[in-house]
């Protein structure tokens, strides 16, 4: 019982990891309609950042987070304005390989600038250990922290898109770029804010991944980036709590697979399961279903 | 009449000007490498080469005639290369020459990634466009951690398969085939550049078919408006699932000559990386454009090659290069100055701009 507890409570907070990165996916392809690959890598720098501003320049790791998240919102506006804008009215593909072409400039980049060899990052939070139940269950600290900013973002960011001018801007933009045009809402700086947001959450994704997996390369970043796409359309692309669910059910799926059934396949349980999902609800667990008009 | 008989024309002076330049390619390339003519490290991509522009055209097919995103299509080459190589060395006693071993190991990877093509296609074609790429993408993964975790072996009673931890009992005289991660690691180089540029041609030759056939146009019907095909009698299904089989099948043909120039392949070889690189192909070249997914594909294998001087930037420069690339044709700004740009070069030589108004009266 204990240890199912225990697999269940990484499993949370593996997919509360997951849940962050694909609320900037399902964020961005909401508004920009765009599957923003580079995504990934956004999360990977962020590492990076929070690493370099504890172990260089000692920095309290709280400062090394908001260094990173600084550097990852700015270096997310930058990417859209320079890369995406332009092709605002180009095809889908076109503006999917220009992600791609993104995502290999920061992974190439990064690996000039800190060097393809492993980093060993130092959780932020300590790895001290909360025993509970009189040390029949230990739950890490990492983990804790890693499910309570999920939440706080969860709550955050449902009151920033029901309630306020720029959230209210952002989902009209999602529905109808045009209509929100003429209701005089500023589309590209919405999709700025869109993008900003999105890679600041990267960031933070980017520093608990490595509080929890300590090992930090250029590519770190790639393989959590398509699990949370993946999870991002399990839960329904587009939609903010779908991402969150999507997110969580992925890393209990993964975490449970690999103690259960086995380590080796545990990919392919998970993206099987999304088959599964996606067959028997084509447009993911909370997504809207579009009716074809002819 | 008179103007069906112009379009099915130009339609297939397009075609013969692709194989045409595939020929001359060829031809060049062979007599250069027979010569001594270009460096060994060019003359080592020779295949890769061939292998990816056989990826890129049947990815067209799937991207650019049927109109659907796939995100998994390296997992195709990946089940053909690894059912061809397990064919061909199986067979090494059985068939002494290596040319039949190549041939049939290349059938036998097209046949299996054919099959792998019906299983993904049934219940991925019933999805719609950012899904449906989504779950190419599961697939290309799911092949990719099954053939890290599958043991095969050869001895006189026939192949042994197991899966997740090497339970093999082979006979003393037996091999072990795939061995898990560790992939095939004594596959004998049976590729050729002549195989690679055989296989290229038979590739556009069954898509310029499948293209201009009845059933190419009812495809490209379907990617067009899915519900007029519908609604005028085309069987959606059939044609959807034909066109993506095809284009699974040509991978694994192409995944097997790929296999067949290195002497070890491991599956992590052929990930979502593949992929994309794949699909950057086909979208540089242009959609439904073959000859554009050929240069494209012949020119970004070579490009990391060609920018070996740059050394550690390589990389960085070729994602500029994909940026830029992207931006100056898709930008409507940007192209509006490229195509100025075209008409002065244009009007420069007013022979050219008459050759071409010449040609344009052709059409």
């Amino acid at each position: 019982m204990m240890t199912f507890l225990n697999y269940l409570l990484s499993g949370i907070s593996l997919g509360s990891i997951y849940a962050i990165i694909a609320l900037g996916y399902t964020m961005v392809y909401g508004i920009a309609k765009m599957l923003n690959f580079a995504h990934g890598d956004v999360i990977m720098v962020g590492a990076y950042i929070c690493f370099f501003a504890v172990s260089r320049y000692s920095l309290p790791p709280l400062l090394g987070v908001i260094a990173a998240m600084a550097v990852c919102t700015v270096l997310g506006v930058i990417v859209e304005r320079l890369a995406y804008k332009p092709l605002r009215s180009a095809p889908s593909l076109a503006v999917l390989i220009t992600a791609i072409g993104v995502s290999y400039f920061l992974q190439n980049g990064a690996q000039l600038l800190w060097t393809p060899n492993p980093k060993v990052f130092s959780s932020v939070v300590g790895t001290n250990r909360l025993a509970l139940f009189g040390g029949q269950l230990t739950v890490s600290y990492v983990t804790l922290v890693t499910i309570a900013s999920c939440v706080v973002i969860m709550v955050a960011l449902t009151w920033f898109t029901g309630k306020t001018k720029t959230g209210k801007a952002m989902r009209a933009c999602s529905e109808d770029k045009g209509a929100a045009q003429l209701m005089g809402i500023n589309v590209n700086s919405t999709i700025s804010v869109t993008f900003a947001i999105g890679s600041g959450l990267a960031a933070i994704a980017g520093v608990l991944l490595c509080s929890a997996y300590p090992t930090l390369v250029p590519t770190t970043g790639a393989m959590p980036g398509i699990k949370a796409f993946t999870a991002a359309v399990f839960g329904g692309i587009g939609s903010i709590p779908g991402a969150m669910l999507g997110g969580i059910l992925l890393g209990v799926i993964e975490i449970f697979s690999k103690a259960y059934i086995s380590t080796q396949l545990s990919d392919a349980v998970v993206f099987a399961v999304l088959i599964i999902v996606l067959l028997v609800k084509p447009a993911g667990l909370l997504g809207k279903q579009v009716r074809e008009k002819v | 009449m008179k103007t069906k008989k112009m379009t099915l024309n130009r339609n297939a002076r397009k075609n013969y000007l692709t194989y045409g330049l595939v020929i001359a390619a060829y031809a060049i390339l062979q007599t250069m490498s027979t010569t001594g003519a270009i460096s060994s490290s060019l003359k080592g991509m020779l295949v890769p080469i061939c292998a990816y522009v056989v990826m890129a055209i049947s990815l067209n097919l799937t991207v650019g005639v049927l109109g659907e995103l796939s995100l998994g299509h390296a997992g195709f080459m990946s089940v053909g290369a690894f059912t061809g190589v397990t064919a061909a060395m199986s067979l090494q006693t059985a068939v002494p020459s290596p040319v039949l071993r190549l041939l049939i190991g290349m059938i036998t990877g097209a046949v299996f990634a054919a099959i792998a093509g019906v299983l993904i296609g049934i219940p991925v074609l019933r999805l719609k466009g950012d899904y449906l790429a989504i779950v190419t993408l599961a697939f290309g993964e799911i092949i990719k951690s099954i053939i890290n975790n599958l043991y095969v072996g050869v001895d006189e009673h026939g192949l042994q398969i197991s899966i997740l931890t090497n339970k093999l009992a082979l006979s003393d005289n037996g091999k072990i085939i795939i061995n898990g991660p560790m992939g095939i690691t004594t596959i004998e180089k049976l590729s050729t550049f002549t195989a690679g540029f055989l296989l290229v041609m038979v590739t556009l030759f069954i898509v310029f078919n499948l293209v201009n056939s009845r059933s190419g146009r009812a495809i490209m019907a379907i990617r067009d408006n899915r519900i007029a095909a519908e609604s005028v009698g085309v069987n959606i299904v059939k044609y959807r699932l034909m066109a993506f089989v095809t284009s699974a099948a040509l991978a694994g043909a192409s995944g097997t000559l790929f296999a067949m120039n290195y002497s070890t392949i491991i599956a992590n070889k052929f990930d979502f990386n593949t992929s994309i690189l794949v699909l950057v192909f086909v979208v540089l070249g242009g959609l439904g454009n073959m000859l554009g997914s050929i240069i494209a594909a012949a020119a970004l294998t070579i490009l990391p090659e060609a920018l070996r001087q740059f050394a550690d930037y390589r990389m960085l420069i070729y994602a500029i290069v994909l940026i830029l690339v992207m931006l100056v044709t898709n930008n409507p700004t940007l192209k509006g100055y490229l195509d100025i740009a075209k008409q002065k070069l244009v009007r420069k030589k007013p022979a050219a701009q008459a050759a071409e108004g010449g040609g344009d009266n052709g059409k």
